[in-house]
This record gives C-alpha cells, structure tokens and sequence, in this order.
C-alpha cells in the first residue's frame, strides 16, 4: 500500500513538471498570441491584460500594411523554397554515393563535408557577401540562396539512414534493371521519407526564421524576407507598437507550424521505422 | 535457357585472394547447387553470373557470350536474394512488375504476366497487398515471382529458404524442384545446407575456400567423394574418419554403413566400443560410439535396441569402406594402394 501511494506521488510529480516546462515555451507564445490581439493601451497597462477586451484583428491587417508586406512573404517563400528543394536535389545523390558507393578519396570528401558543417555563417559572410557583389547578384534573392544549397547536416542525416537500407534491395533493383537514379527514385527516397521531412523541416524551420544572413546580404525591400519586415515594424515609428509586431509575428510563425503539422506524422515514424527484413 | 562459364576467374576482396583462377561450367537447363561452407567463395561465384560484384580477372561467359561489360539488369538473369530483398515501400504487384515496368513492357501485358505468376506462385489474393503484412513464405514466393516474371535465362538463388522455418522450407524445396522442371531454365543455387544440395541438385559443385572440391550428381558425390572434404561434409552425420597410419592415410565409412550388435560379427572392419550418446529421432537413432582405442564414430541404425554405456561391437562390410591417401584424395577401388589399404585395415581391427 505504501509503495502504492510512493509511486502516485513521483507520477503526480512527473506530471507537474512536464507541465513546468511546457509553461515555459508556451508561455511566449500566448503572449504573443494574446498581445496581437490587444489595442495599443492595453499593450501598456500593468499588470499586463492577459484577455483583450475586445480581440482587434485589424491588428494584422496593419501589420501587412505597414510595409510591402507581400514581397516580404513572397521573398521568404521563395528563398525557402527554393532553398529546400536545390538542397534535396544534391543532397540525395551525395548522401546516397556516401553511403552505398565505394570511391577514391570517400573519406576525405566527407570529411570536409562534416568540416564545413562546423563553419558558422558568421565566418564566412563578408567573403560569401563579396564574392556575391562580384557576381552582381546583390539586387537578386540568391544571395540568400546559393550559400545554402548544399546541405551538410543532411548529408550527413541522410546518409546514416541510406546506410541501413539493405545492399541487396539495392542489388534486387539492378538486377531488375534500374538505373541509379530510379534507384534513387524508387526506392532510397520512398523508403526514406521519415528522415527526409526530417531534413525538410529542420531547413524550412532554419531558413524561413533566418535574421542575420538576410540583414547582411540585402539592402533594399525588394529582396528583404519577412523576418527583416516584422523587424522594420518596430521603427516605423516612434514608440513600439507591440501590439502590430505581434502581430506581425504570428503570421511568420503560422507557415512553420503549418509545415510542422504536415511533416510530424512522419517525424514521428523516423523514430519508429523499421524497415523489413 | 543458358550455359555459364567461369574461365580463370579470380576475385579479390581488400587486397586478399577469395578465389584463383577457377575454371566451371554449368550446363544449360541443369539445377546446380553451389555448396560449401560458409566463406568458400559459392556466394561470391553467384554474384559474379548477376553481375553485382564482378569477378578481379578472367571472364563469365552466359551462353558463350563474355557478359563482363554487361550490366546486370540487362544479362537476363534474374536473382532470389536470402533476406528476400523485396522493396517495401511497394505493393507485392508493384514488386513483382518493377523489372517489367524498367524494361518498358507495356501495361496490359504486365498485368497479364503479373497475374499468371501470381497463380503460379498463389500470391494473386495479396497483389494489392505491402510486403510487410506478408508472412515469411509470402516474401519468398513474391521473391520468387518477382524472378520468375522476367523469364531470364538464368535464376541465380542465395540461399533463398534460410531464412524459411523448418516445415515450409521442406515444402520449398520440393516447389523449387517442381518449378525447376516446369521452366527448365538453368538454376544456380548456393546453400551451405547439404540436405538442400542433395534433394534439390543435378549437380552439386562442392566447393571449400574458394576451391572447387568435386562437381558430380547428388548420388556421385555420396558414393564416391573425391577427398575427405567431400566425404565429411556431405551426408549427416558426417562419414566417420580415422587414421589408417601415421602417414596421414585413413580411412572411413558413413554412419549408416555400420552394423551394430551385442556380439563381434564377421566383418572387414570390426571395432569394440561403447555407447557415449544416444539422440532417437523417431525413424532413425544415432549413436555415438567411443571404441576402446578412444575413437568416437556415430552410427545412425533403424531400430532403438541400444542404450547409453552399452558395450558393443562395430561392423563394417567391405564395400562401405573408403580411403584416404597422404594428399586426403580417396584412393580408388582401381588403384594400386586399394589393396594394400583394405590389409592394413584388416590388420587395426579393433576388438
């Protein structure tokens, strides 16, 4: 009996703080859920409103009309876009002669694919921005794409799981008479699809949110993302208006909990998957 | 339909020799089974006919053409794997027509060919079906199916019943044998499971570490083993062994040959010995019988008269006795050193 009650007592625990921390990252969020949906004075009292009185959704009309709000979005999805689908194009030829491929130099060629993994943006921006200006490409979206084409981590993610894909389901396939890249096709990317949403997500997640890369390569409007235009908002004029900026927030986030809800069936499976022997 | 040469092939694997210059031939419409123990190079030999893994040097002829610069989805065989090797994000219909659908056969004759195999193999219930709601013997037959749809010239099998439990492998086995004869295509099937080499083979190719130990029918290989390799590795238990002097010379004879009795009887071989084990395996009972010289034989007897610590006598008739020279060849019947051998043995009668 008393072990009984023990054990309730560490559940009752567990329970209080995964709730602990839940609060923690959401807490934020209804924040910035509620502060978009406050007038500007409620903004300001205290204790904070938590309730608005009345939810202004005209909040996130303003917001929009703040700045060229829509190039923002179509830049931000563009260059996201983009982004995700050249580095799924190199990526999963690269991760599958890595895996599966027997090749002079296989070693050291990923080693330095692991090395430039660990090179932060930060190192390598105003050498990257330079080298853009060259080019003349300073006024295009592709500075903000070419540095990212090429995707180390999912390389590196992808080949781990092409790994595990039996040799002879691979050897099955050529004696069936496929060639390498219906190989790839039909059978390495479907029977990969759990760490490929994986990869998906973790890009978009990265890139759609990304700051600093976009502040340092773009100077005019016309190419900024809507990271940078949510930023803008707050000097547009002079006291923040943080009701608008929130609002302004919640459409950013809304894509990636968009594309969360869409990938997670199958981020979920990447933990569970086995395949059959 | 096809033959397949090997014409002094080697291959190497990380700088080591896996097989050197080895010259076979394997006839056209023949079962033949590859067997050996496992790293005796029978696998490898496999995959070189398919193409996956190409021989260092020399070359694989497939009805006398060389196919060394052919890919292997284009040699017309077509390959059983052991773990099946079945892709699993596709349906057993998509499985079985992949080959057909890469070698752009139109669609209404896929479905047919799909079908007709299906019968064939009783898979057509579960067409529509993932191969992971299969059981064991459905992978297999829809592995079997996925090679038998392209009609190759050559089916290539790597121990394709291994993984198979005991009951539905025995039932395999005879539906490969049926199937054999119904396509009469060529079969090359590597096992490690002589009980699959023997029932199945015409020929069985012996092999042990990437050498070719005899190449000869099922009933060839039993009765007359080219070397001791031969004789121990084909029939079970294995033929009994000991040495006929200390020039490395022996002689045998299979667990089956010997006669038992609570009494000396007049044989040309005769040893005393007693019971160590005994396993009743309902038709059969072996023993294992440890002779007075401290030589453990197995017998294998239809009746279960004996029982452990039993004191009894060993006989075996003249013609159930094999030679091994110095070189471990069998001495044949016809050679010089029979006779000698067949006194010498008269002369180390136990008991």
């Amino acid at each position: 009996m008393k072990t009984f009650e023990l054990k309730t007592v560490w559940i009752l625990l567990g329970y209080v703080l995964k709730a602990a921390v839940l609060m923690i990252f959401i807490f934020p969020f209804l924040w910035m859920i509620s502060t978009s949906l406050q007038t500007f004075r409620e903004t300001m009292t205290f204790p904070p409103t938590w309730i608005p009185a009345s939810p202004q959704w005209g909040n996130f009309m303003e917001a929009m009309n703040a700045g060229p709000f829509l190039t923002y979005f179509k830049n931000s999805v563009v260059v996201t876009g983009s982004i995700i689908v050249l580095q799924f194009l190199i990526m999963i030829p690269a991760a599958y002669a890595f895996a599966k491929y027997k090749f002079p130099g296989k070693t050291l060629l990923f080693g330095m694919i692991l090395l430039a993994f660990m090179i932060p943006g930060q190192v390598t921006f105003i050498p990257v921005y330079l080298m853009m200006a060259d080019w003349g490409l300073v006024k295009t979206l592709l500075p903000q794409i070419i540095p990212f084409i090429s995707n180390a981590f999912g390389i590196f993610l992808l080949r781990q799981y092409f790994m595990q894909i039996p040799e002879e389901i691979i050897e099955a396939a050529r004696l069936d008479n496929a060639n390498e890249f219906k190989i790839m096709r039909k059978i390495m990317i479907p029977m990969s699809k759990p760490a490929l949403a994986t990869i998906a997500l973790f890009s978009f997640v990265s890139h759609w949110n990304d700051y600093f890369w976009p502040l340092v390569m773009t100077d005019s409007a016309a190419v900024r993302p809507l990271t940078l235009g949510i930023a803008m908002l707050r000097e547009t004029e002079g006291i923040s208006n943080w009701h608008i900026i929130m609002a302004g927030n919640v459409i950013l986030v809304v894509p990636i909990l968009l594309v969360y809800l869409f990938c997670s069936k199958h981020i979920v499976k990447a933990f569970v998957y086995s395949g059959i022997k | 339909m096809a033959s397949i040469e090997f014409v002094k092939v080697s291959k190497w694997f990380d700088r080591q020799p896996v097989i050197q210059n080895l010259d076979l031939t394997i006839e056209d419409g023949k079962f033949t089974v590859l067997v050996g123990p496992s790293g005796c190079g029978k696998t490898t030999l496999l995959r070189m006919i398919a193409g996956i893994d190409p021989q260092t040097s020399g070359s694989v002829l497939i009805n006398g053409q060389d196919v060394t610069r052919i890919a292997p989805g284009k040699r017309g065989v077509a390959m059983v794997f052991q773990n099946y090797a079945i892709y699993p994000t596709m349906s057993v219909r998509e499985n079985i027509e992949f080959g057909l659908v890469n070698n752009k056969v139109p669609k209404a004759e896929r479905t047919r060919l799909v079908e007709t195999i299906g019968e064939t193999v009783g898979l057509n219930d579960y067409l529509d079906r993932r191969p992971s709601t299969l059981s064991g013997g459905q992978r297999q037959r829809v592995a079997l199916a996925r090679a038998m749809v392209k009609n190759p010239l050559v089916f290539l099998m790597d121990e394709p019943l291994s993984n198979l439990d005991a009951k539905l492998r025995v039932q395999m086995r005879i539906e490969l044998i049926e199937l054999h004869k119904k396509l009469g295509t060529t079969f090359v099937y590597v096992t490690h499971d002589q009980v699959e080499a023997m029932s199945m083979a015409d020929t069985i190719v012996l092999m042990n570490q990437g050498v070719i130990q005899q190449e000869a029918p099922p009933e060839v290989v039993y009765r007359k083993p080219s070397n001791r390799f031969a004789a121990q590795f084909i029939g079970v238990p294995p033929m009994n062994i000991a040495p006929l002097g200390n020039d490395n010379t022996t002689f045998g004879f299979r667990p089956e040959s010997v006669v038992v009795g609570t009494e000396p009887g007049s044989f040309h071989y005769t040893a005393k010995g007693e019971i160590i084990t005994r396993e009743m395996l309902g038709a059969e009972t072996i023993y294992q019988v440890k002779t007075t010289e401290g030589q453990a034989f197995m017998v294998k007897c239809l009746e279960d008269e004996f029982h452990v610590d039993q004191e009894v006598y060993l006989g075996v008739p003249a013609d159930k006795l094999f030679f091994f020279g110095a070189d471990e060849k069998r001495v044949e019947e016809q050679d010089a050193r029979y006779r000698e051998f067949m006194e010498r043995l008269r002369g180390l009668a136990h008991g």
